[in-house]
């Protein structure tokens, strides 16, 4: 039952890919990077239960990439309060200008 | 007892993988940006934690379950502020985000 949750999972990841890669602003680059990295942590625990049921080391390396989405998250905030993304492209609506 | 735990997980997976690939075609299908942080959210907070959840039910009382429920504990908190992180720095950008015009008007 492991292997439908993984497939559902690696399905999730394939369509936030493709929003990755045709996202029209950076904004949705980085949500569907986000979501990339949570499904990478859900993906890591549920191949830990389905291959080793009795030993559960992968699960010290999901918390250890939550942890790097958290220094991500860290980062982005930094971004939102002191700068700014780097050449960023803004197609739709760009008509509000800098606030 | 295992029966019941079985069947519990079974429920639990199914329902984690329907809100995640539900949360997919979101973040694929819906029109702008402001609405696929919607589809983000949910396939970042509910699929996630029902599939723990799953896990946690197969685990038992193990070391484990406890770092699972870590997991579980990060995942809840990181992944809703960097969503808002996200659309704070999009507003503070410019991005406006797509009304309805018999609403404003």
């Amino acid at each position: 039952m492991y292997i439908v949750a993984a497939a559902a999972i690696l399905v999730t990841m394939t369509l936030a890919l493709i929003r990755a890669m045709f996202g029209p602003t950076v904004f949705d680059r980085v949500l569907a990077l986000n979501m990339f990295g949570t499904k990478t942590v859900l993906l890591i625990c549920v191949i830990c239960v389905l291959n080793t049921p009795h030993r559960h080391d992968f699960l010290d390396l999901a918390l250890l990439y939550s942890l790097m989405n958290f220094i991500g998250m860290v980062a982005l905030l930094r971004f939102t309060q002191y700068g700014t993304f780097d050449d960023i492209e803004i197609h739709q609506h760009s008509s509000g200008g800098q606030q | 007892m295992t029966e019941l735990l079985d069947v519990l997980t079974w429920i639990f997976l199914i329902a984690g993988s329907f809100f995640s690939i539900v949360g997919g075609i979101g973040i694929l299908r819906m029109p702008e940006f402001y609405s696929r942080l919607h589809g983000g959210g949910v396939t970042d907070t509910l699929g996630a934690a029902l599939i723990i959840f799953a896990l946690m039910f197969q685990t038992g009382l193990t070391l484990a379950t406890v770092k699972l429920a870590m997991i579980l504990f990060f995942l809840l908190v990181v992944s809703p502020s960097s969503c808002h992180a996200l659309a704070k720095s999009a507003i503070n950008q410019g991005l406006k985000p797509i009304v309805d015009e018999a609403e404003t008007s």
